[in-house]
């Protein structure tokens, strides 16, 4: 086995016993990706130079003997919508093109101190608004699995470079599924942590009611290591919970005991494929065989759960967007040809905007934005942003019930594997529906999980989904491990060439 | 709830977003079926439901009165499109 096809774990064992260096690590991933990222295009950016010399620095220290951080010379992919200090984030838009922020994001910060290596930006559908990454203004990314479908999104980038070996490790953002769909479709794990879990200052804000950071990983423990990291209380992000860090990496393998696991019975039969069908329900009989009890439970406005997300994630995009103006930072529509303009009621400046926008940004971009104002504009605001924001507490009723009654919910991440690429690209509606079974947890505000627990008779990846009280990372990733080490779906990669 | 391509494109303008013709029809066309979509949240009796704009207990998140290094000027002026040295500049606002 080469040394990137182990995890994240294996190989910090090796970097701390010095059997690995941090650049014979990092250089391992360079040459991967340079082998297969022409196929996968999980990049935007790979910062080769930057991540050497930082590993050296690393492998000095070391041999030092001076300490080191918890993530100290393993390769890290960053999703490009975190702000880096000096080092371009595009949100994969044009908008963003030449953006080069002054500041770090705060997670930023915590894989800088924790001496992870940052090996470059992994692609995303344009401001995470999409569920394919086709969305992305520079390139789509293709699922490794078979590079004639999409790999998922919003996080495509992120899920792609770890299923396909290019990292080690991937940080990615979930506003209504966009780290676990991902995830499943390429055969990773991928935890979207409790609202408020991880800060989100420097995060470019998409929904910020709904975003959040989390970790993607080739196995559970990995994704622990990383959680571990990113976790934690930020007196810069308001949002931002003051609640202790838990270990995860050291109770990780603990199964639990007198596990309960709720089924919503609505989850299966119409709309959902088959073989996911066939490989959910045979994880759940893999639970019960490990000592979990099962019971039936509702969750009776999860049908609700799209609706209500495809109106709040407009409406605070539309405000979050109004940001991108030409003036401050950003794209510009060229001067000459804004004053060219004729035949228009618009004084110049509003002219310079609403050129600027159009041409920054990307369809599905503009498609939200028209959404969001539409709903929240005079007239609308009572039947759609407040009707919403109901349902939403409706929906977050459902869960607290339901968390009385059961530890978690398991169920699916995605009705269906991944589709052909331009398959539900002219159809906004079809790719909204994608997000079924994950958007009610960001509503909510609630944990959740998905990890690999099969595989389709053509060979592609099937996520299954836990779903946990607020702050019960800890106990998802726990219940996570038992079924990564009652199954092997984690240990399978796709063939590359 | 009918939305017409008058409609899209007043909220374009609110927007500060702008479509040709053709674009505008698509836009309309997709709109209409999303809000017709969305629309399934009319089903329910929401009368007595407080609305819920986020998921944690937090309310006014207050820092303490101090003051704290800030972004510099330059740094701040950097990414702008275009700038002086102290501020961003824009088309004429007033007149023309």
């Amino acid at each position: 086995m080469s040394i990137i096809q182990k995890s994240a774990t294996e190989q910090l064992a090796l970097l701390q016993c010095g059997q690995l260096t941090s650049v014979e690590l990092t250089q391992a991933y360079l040459e991967r990706i340079k082998a297969v990222d022409t196929s996968v295009g999980a990049f935007l950016r790979v910062e080769s130079e930057a991540a050497l010399t930082q590993a050296a620095e690393i492998d000095r220290r070391r041999t030092a003997g001076e300490s080191l951080g918890k993530l100290a010379g393993l390769p890290v992919a960053i999703k490009d919508i975190l702000c880096t200090k000096g080092t371009p984030t595009t949100c994969g838009s044009r908008m963003l093109e030449n953006f080069v922020p002054p500041y770090n994001a705060t997670v930023v910060e915590k894989l800088q101190a924790a001496d992870a290596v940052i090996l470059g930006r992994t692609n995303m559908d344009e401001f995470a608004m999409g569920s394919s990454t086709e969305n992305s203004a520079y390139h789509p990314t293709h699922n490794p699995w078979d590079t004639s479908r999409i790999p998922g999104g919003s996080s495509g980038g992120a899920a792609a470079c770890v299923s396909a070996d290019m990292a080690p490790l991937s940080v990615g953002t979930d506003t209504g599924g966009s780290i676990r769909q991902p995830a499943a479709l390429c055969g990773c794990v991928g935890l979207k942590p409790t609202y408020g879990r991880v800060s989100r200052y420097g995060l470019i804000a998409f929904a910020s009611s709904l975003d959040q950071i989390g970790p993607l990983a080739k196995t559970v423990e990995d994704a622990a290591l990383l959680m571990e990291v990113l976790a934690g209380y930020d007196p810069l992000d308001s949002t931002s919970v003051d609640i202790p860090v838990p270990a995860y990496t050291a109770s990780v393998s603990q199964p639990l005991e007198n596990l309960t696991l709720g089924v919503v019975d609505h989850h299966f039969g119409e709309g959902i494929d088959p073989e996911i069908e066939t490989a959910v329900k045979q994880a759940i009989a893999t639970y019960e065989s490990l000592g979990a009890s099962i019971q039936h439970i509702e969750l009776p406005h999860a049908d609700y759960g799209i609706a209500t997300y495809y109106i709040i994630a407009p409406c605070e995009a539309s405000s979050n967007l109004a940001r991108y103006d030409g003036a401050h930072y950003g794209y510009r529509a060229d001067q000459a040809e804004v004053l060219a303009e004729d035949g228009s009621d618009d004084g110049p400046l509003v002219r310079m905007y609403r050129k600027t926008r159009s041409e920054g940004f990307g369809a599905e971009v503009q498609r939200r934005i028209m959404l969001g104002t539409y709903a929240l504009s005079e007239g609308y605001y009572d039947a759609f942003y407040l009707k919403a924001q109901k349902v939403r507490r409706l929906i977050q009723k459902d869960y607290n019930q339901a968390f009385e009654q059961v530890d978690m919910i398991i169920g699916p991440v995605t009705a269906n594997p991944a589709f052909a690429k331009g398959e539900k690209t002219s159809n906004p509606m079809a790719m909204y529906l994608e997000d079924l079974y994950t958007v009610t947890a960001n509503l909510a505000g609630v944990a959740g999980i998905s990890l690999p627990c099969g595989f389709t008779e053509s060979g592609l990846p099937i996520g299954l989904q836990l779903q946990a009280a607020p702050f019960q990372e800890e106990k998802l990733l726990r219940a996570a491990h038992m079924f990564q080490n009652a199954t092997d779906f984690h240990t399978r990669r796709p063939e590359l060439s | 709830m009918s939305l017409t391509r008058q409609d899209v494109e007043k909220v374009a303008l609110l927007a500060r977003l702008k479509f040709d013709d053709e674009q505008l029809d698509k836009m309309t066309d997709h709109m209409v079926q999303i809000v017709q979509y969305v629309d399934k949240l009319s089903e329910l009796d929401t009368d007595d439901v407080e609305p819920m704009a986020h998921a944690l207990d937090i309310n006014n998140a207050l820092a303490d009165d101090v003051s704290r290094p800030s972004l510099p000027r330059e740094e701040a002026l950097k990414n702008a499109p275009k700038s002086d040295d102290e501020y961003f500049r824009v088309p004429a606002v007033l007149g023309e």
